[in-house]
């Protein structure tokens, strides 16, 4: 799927994003937001609420337009890689349709493609063995756990085969138990895949446990304060134990205070 | 066994609340004994014995026909389900009509919304000659404005405004995530319609069905009334409340109808709401 030549997954140039430009309520989400995600890297979006983390994402989808700068996935603007649906997406509600049973859930995003039936459904059968969960194909969304919900939603954020997956906050309702266990799957999926990840996240360790490198971003302007690279090399269980994994956690942490207190300053200058 | 139980008890209720609907009835007049009681005449000219009322509907509904007065309800009836279900259908065309340009256009929606939610204050009585009126004015080519398509018209006039409130709700019910997905997957205002929005308003639109279907009802029998068509049910109820002196019974076999009437289309509907439910989860049921 994902060609082999040097393009990255994601180009973001001196991006700027305003809410309500020259109105009253004006907001400057983003200010000034460089980043090259490469192709199957693994990267999470981390700092407080306002630092315009979501907002990037979207800006990625191309589900939000950018007041200034150029964003390029897949080698193509950001409109154009959306048409061509070269991502798939998961929100932290799992945003499964209660009328459709799971695995027509999985076909939703292939029957917009124009699909026919028999492909749809051997397709969403081979992404539900996938995530496990082939024997539920049939059921409705309502009759499964959360984090049973959020493999079908990854599932279905895959089906089309997107060279890149972008996920925001997706195990944030999750208990921590299942939490740890859909990290874990989805390093699994992404690893066997070659899927390149960007996720928006509230947890340090699961920044630091998904990622490749973490993104630290500062609000009022939205804008990165700093790459934060993570080289713990494969992910296991043991890597949750390991004392490098302590240290990167540590050193996200000591970021975030950081952006948190001048943005708490900031505020208090206001 | 208990499956069956289950699903014979709302039958049983349902006979129960008659049995005791009528022994009330009959309590009352006995503890009359005729006289003014609770200040209501309890004589047989007001308060007509239940097998009375019974009875009546196997005799003949005029002298010099054969025909029994429970054949005339009947048909009554029947012409007045066909026209409230041409109104229920106009209803929900036009219901399901405005919410979609209300949903689509937000200053649509501030338009018509609260015109929708007025329009329900006319009085039916005040209306309903008007439509005639309009109506008899309206001739297109072959087409001519027949008198029933008036009193449909009234029906569907009471039809529309719970499924406009409803389906726009649902329309609009849809999370901003399930809408960004729909962006993400690249699809159109029309995909997005027929696949998210109609399916996520399913849940909103069944107590409108329901809600619009007994207001259609009622619209269609108001409607026979006041514009005095012939044929339907509530043609009968004036007719036959007419000749309340000298066949008292008579009146209640229209009633009769009328309850019969509304028993089908509760049925009908709820028959509709377990198809529209049954891929939905149980919580969601009303």
């Amino acid at each position: 799927m994902s060609p082999s030549d040097g393009t990255p997954a994601v180009e973001i140039t001196g991006v700027g994003k305003m809410f309500n430009a020259g109105k009253p309520g004006q907001v400057d989400a983003l200010q000034d937001v460089s980043l090259t995600v490469a192709r199957g890297e693994s990267v999470a979006l981390i700092g407080p609420s306002g630092c315009g983390k979501s907002t990037l994402l979207r800006l990625i989808a191309n589900l939000l337009e950018p007041t200034a700068g150029t964003v390029t996935v897949n080698g193509k603007s950001a409109a154009q890689a959306r048409q061509d649906q070269d991502y798939g997406m998961a929100f932290q509600q799992a945003s499964l349709f209660d009328w459709r049973t799971v695995a027509r859930n999985i076909e939703l995003p292939l029957e917009l493609k124009g699909w026919d039936k028999r492909r749809r459904r051997d397709k969403a059968l081979e992404m539900l063995d996938l995530v496990q969960l082939r024997d539920f194909a049939d059921h409705h969304p309502w009759e499964l756990s959360g984090g049973m919900q959020q493999r079908v939603a990854i599932a279905r954020a895959l089906s089309v085969d997107p060279p890149l997956l972008l996920m925001d906050e997706p195990f944030g309702a999750l208990d921590e138990m299942t939490r740890e266990h859909m990290q874990t799957e989805l390093l699994r999926i992404c690893s066997q895949l070659g899927t390149t990840v960007v996720l928006v996240t509230h947890s340090i360790p699961e920044a630091v446990y998904l990622a490749n490198r973490v993104v630290v971003m500062s609000p009022r302007p939205g804008r990165i304060t700093k790459i934060v690279e993570v080289p713990l090399g494969e992910r296991t269980e043991a890597t949750r134990e390991d004392t490098a994994f302590f240290e990167k956690i540590t050193e996200v942490r000591e970021l975030l205070r950081g952006v948190e207190a001048s943005a708490r300053s900031h505020e208090a200058a206001w | 066994m208990t499956s069956l139980r289950v699903a014979l008890r709302p039958m049983v209720l349902g006979l129960l609340a008659i049995l005791l609907a009528v022994a009330a009835w009959e309590a009352f007049k006995a503890i009359g004994g005729g006289d003014r009681f609770f200040g209501v005449n309890t004589d047989a000219r007001s308060m007509p014995h239940v097998w009375d009322m019974v009875t009546r509907l196997a005799d003949p509904e005029n002298r010099g026909t054969d025909r029994p007065v429970g054949l005339a309800v009947l048909a009554g009836a029947w012409y007045s389900v066909r026209l409230a279900f041409a109104g229920w259908v106009l209803g929900i065309v036009l219901g399901l009509g405005l919410a979609v340009v209300m949903q689509r256009w937000g200053s649509a929606e501030r338009a018509l919304l609260p015109y929708v939610v007025v329009s329900q204050t006319i009085p039916l009585i005040a209306l309903a000659p008007l439509i005639v009126a309009w109506g008899g004015e309206l001739s297109i080519g072959p087409f001519e404005w027949q008198a029933w398509m008036s009193v449909a018209v009234v029906a569907g006039y009471l039809a529309f405004c719970p499924i406009a409130v409803g389906a726009l709700k649902g329309l609009q019910s849809p999370a901003p995530s399930a809408v960004e997905l729909f962006r993400s997957y690249a699809a159109g205002r029309r995909a997005e319609l027929v696949k998210l929005r109609f399916p996520a308003a399913v849940p909103y639109l069944v107590p409108a069905l329901r809600l619009s279907a007994a207001l259609s009802v009622v619209g269609a029998i108001v409607a026979e009334i006041s514009t005095g068509l012939r044929g339907g049910i509530g043609r009968l109820i004036l007719e036959y409340s007419r000749e309340a002196t000298g066949d008292p019974a008579k009146v209640y076999t229209a009633m009769f109808g009328a309850a019969a009437l509304g028993v089908l289309v509760a049925g009908l509907v709820l028959g509709l709401d377990a198809w529209l439910m049954r891929n939905r989860p149980k919580e969601a049921r009303t």
